[in-house]
């Protein structure tokens, strides 16, 4: 836990707001959102469709679509301020050098008709200056890296020739070979079955151990959730309403909504019993919010809830919500009768 | 359990893709069967050939050779015109994606009774689109949703529109290729509820195909899991789940994310490695290991098994 107090910050966010010109409307897709990002950590953004994280991360790179604006706040990095990057060309010495991504689908992220190697070489000459033999060298140790096996021979293959598990590890090799400091991986195994997903899992970590990268997940699945990340920041409608530890957020969520999202997960349900299911749906972004976003359904709502929008509270050190539950005048609230047991346990594991 | 109705029988299935050299064996002489009233998982990766038994129940895929039984008879091959009808009828499918399986063209009203309209049983129109209604508050959407076309909903209220689709021709099975798989984390467990209570509403069997294990885990009474065309082990889900004898099961449960962080971090994945048996010389069988436990395996890997059964690891 220490170990993350002491390490330096490589990105922070803040008060960033993003908004969205639609049909003439404005829509804001991301209200008031501050975070730091350390050195060699990952961080998991977790949050259901719609909640906005994708676009915070996309913002980082420089990707928002067209219509999408910056319309408040900073985003630092390396002393120079992101959110006020007008032209390509300043985003050019962030995007692939500090900043990479591995996107959801390796289907549509390669190009069908450019040979795997040639997709990683293009990388490895562009950033690393490489040229020639050195780079090809180059590109088939990073081929080597991502677990792919008599790389010669792959070096000249086409992205329809490999499975869906191994064009993945195509797609983190040209990440890779940017040599970036900070790594986002927009639900990484989200198209691929468990068992190639455990591998891809695994071979992240590896990587990011082995270079030495800060790395961004973004997913729902808190499975992935569970395995990768060192701490774990909960969006809903736009902003971050809880973030903490790994363990922290898991075996003691303070927010209604973090303990919605874990009572959903079919291993905490009882076979023949209903699966506890978030009623309503997420509120229209169009709109002004009032208050906290996830009131209107949440069951443990308190007055307040509908007419002041809750500040941080702190939990512990590393550990923050944003519910009006924490505020010491507010009424004694415990989770949710299935959630006490998982957070028994859970605490039993973290302090053994 | 053997004094159950068995309602679904497929045996000694095999589908074959192509002729000549590019033959590919997708199903490869597989037997179970599903008993009335039960939800019963198909689970494997892709290309394991879960979705193509499915399709050969539904009669989409020809099967090469085999049977498949509904209520003892035979429902591939040359049938009676009224069995056939009613099979159609009876036997029906929810689909993965619901943005790809809903004709976007049409309106909910349509969608939902084009099987209706095909099985001729309610000839005029009132009462056709009577049934649709009930139908969708059955799912839990509102009746006027029928004059709507499909891109005006979500995720999981198409969902339910396809769900309604299967419904409303009063099925017994119903097969669901993955039906959760597309949707958000908080509307799965809606769909999930939603699919168990129209179990016990309306007395139905499901197949149900998926890869997520923790959703089988939580929705099947009984497990077969598939690897290349081949099942290599059923049992109920509890057993599977607590005691997996076969290595590719216990490859795939141990890849399962678990959503507790120390676990899952310091855990270890166990990789199947096919080439492991001795298949060439000592042909595998599908044998039952433990009643209700059967596991595809040759004499000299049941004897390991039945040890392991027996001291629990």
């Amino acid at each position: 836990m220490e170990a993350t107090q002491t390490k330096s910050t490589i990105l922070s966010i803040h008060n960033l707001v993003i908004k969205f010109k639609l049909r003439g409307k404005v829509l804001t897709a991301i209200r008031d959102i501050s975070l730091n990002l350390y050195k060699g950590e990952s961080l998991a953004i977790v949050g259901e469709s719609g909640s906005g994280k994708s676009v915070l991360v996309k913002s980082i790179m420089g990707l928002l679509d067209k219509n999408g604006f910056i319309d408040h706040g900073a985003i630092i990095y390396n002393d120079e301020d992101l959110a006020h990057f007008q032209t390509e060309k300043d985003w050019l010495k962030i995007r692939g050098k500090e900043v990479a991504m591995v996107t959801q689908d390796p289907m549509t992220s390669l190009n069908p008709l450019k040979t795997v190697g040639k997709q990683i070489e293009e990388c490895v000459i562009l950033h690393q200056g490489l040229r020639g033999k050195a780079a090809y060298e180059k590109t088939l140790q990073y081929l080597k890296d991502v677990g792919i096996y008599d790389v010669e021979k792959r070096y000249k293959q086409y992205p329809h020739e490999f499975s869906g598990g191994m064009r993945q590890r195509i797609v983190i090799a040209i990440a890779i070979a940017c040599k970036p400091k900070i790594l986002i991986c927009d639900e990484p195994t989200t198209a691929l079955d468990v068992t190639i997903q455990a591998q891809i899992l695994q071979l992240l970590k590896n990587l990011q151990q082995q270079y030495g990268l800060t790395t961004i997940y973004i997913t729902h699945d808190l499975g992935v959730v569970a395995k990768v990340a060192d701490r774990i920041a909960v969006m809903y409608a736009g902003e971050i309403i809880e973030v903490g530890q790994s363990h922290e957020v898991f075996f003691n969520g303070k927010h209604p909504y973090t303990w919605a999202l874990l009572s959903s997960l079919p291993q905490l349900g009882t076979k023949g019993e209903e699966l506890y299911s978030i009623k309503g749906t997420p509120p229209n972004l169009f709109k002004d919010i009032k208050g906290d976003a996830f009131a209107p359904r949440n069951p443990y709502a308190l007055n307040i809830d509908y007419e002041e929008r809750p500040p941080f509270f702190k939990v512990s050190e590393t550990h923050y919500a944003k519910t009006w539950l924490l505020h010491p005048k507010a009424p004694k609230v415990e989770p949710p009768h299935n959630l006490q047991a998982f957070f028994e346990e859970g605490r039993h594991y973290t302090y053994e | 359990m053997s004094n159950k109705e068995v309602l679904l029988e497929v045996k000694n299935l095999n589908v074959v893709f192509g002729k000549g050299k590019s033959k590919f064996q997708a199903i490869d002489n597989v037997s179970f069967q599903i008993y009335k009233g039960e939800t019963f998982g198909l689970v494997g990766e892709s290309g394991s050939g879960k979705t193509t038994i499915g399709r050969s129940i539904m009669r989409i895929n020809e099967i090469t050779d085999g049977e498949i039984l509904f209520h003892g008879k035979p429902i591939n091959g040359k049938i009676a015109k009224d069995w056939d009808r009613e099979i159609t009828q009876k036997i029906q499918m929810i689909f993965q994606d619901p943005m790809a399986s809903l004709n976007e063209r049409a309106k909910v009203d349509y969608i939902i009774s084009e099987g209706l309209i095909n099985i001729k049983k309610y000839k005029d129109k009132n009462s056709r689109s009577q049934k649709v209604r009930n139908t969708l508050l059955e799912v839990g959407l509102l009746p006027e949703f029928a004059s709507r076309f499909p891109h005006e909903f979500s995720g999981g209220q198409r969902q339910r529109i396809g769900i309604a689709r299967a419904l409303v021709m009063e099925p017994e099975f119903i097969i669901a290729d993955e039906p959760i798989s597309a949707l958000d984390v908080s509307i799965r467990a809606q769909v999930l509820n939603l699919l168990s209570n129209l179990q016990k509403q309306n007395d139905l069997t499901y197949l149900f195909i998926a890869h997520d294990l923790s959703i089988v885990r939580f929705i099947t009474d009984r497990t077969a899991v598939i690897y290349k065309g081949k099942i290599v082990e059923l049992a109920e889900t509890d057993k599977l789940f607590s005691k997996p004898i076969h290595p590719y099961t216990r490859a795939l449960l141990s890849a399962v994310p678990e959503p507790n962080p120390v676990k899952e971090q310091e855990k270890v994945i166990e990789i199947y490695d096919p080439t492991q048996h001795n298949y060439e010389a000592d042909p595998p069988s599908f044998i039952e290991i433990e009643e209700g436990h059967f596991v595809l395996a040759n004499e000299e890997e049941m004897i390991r098994y039945r040890i392991m059964l027996k001291i629990g690891v």
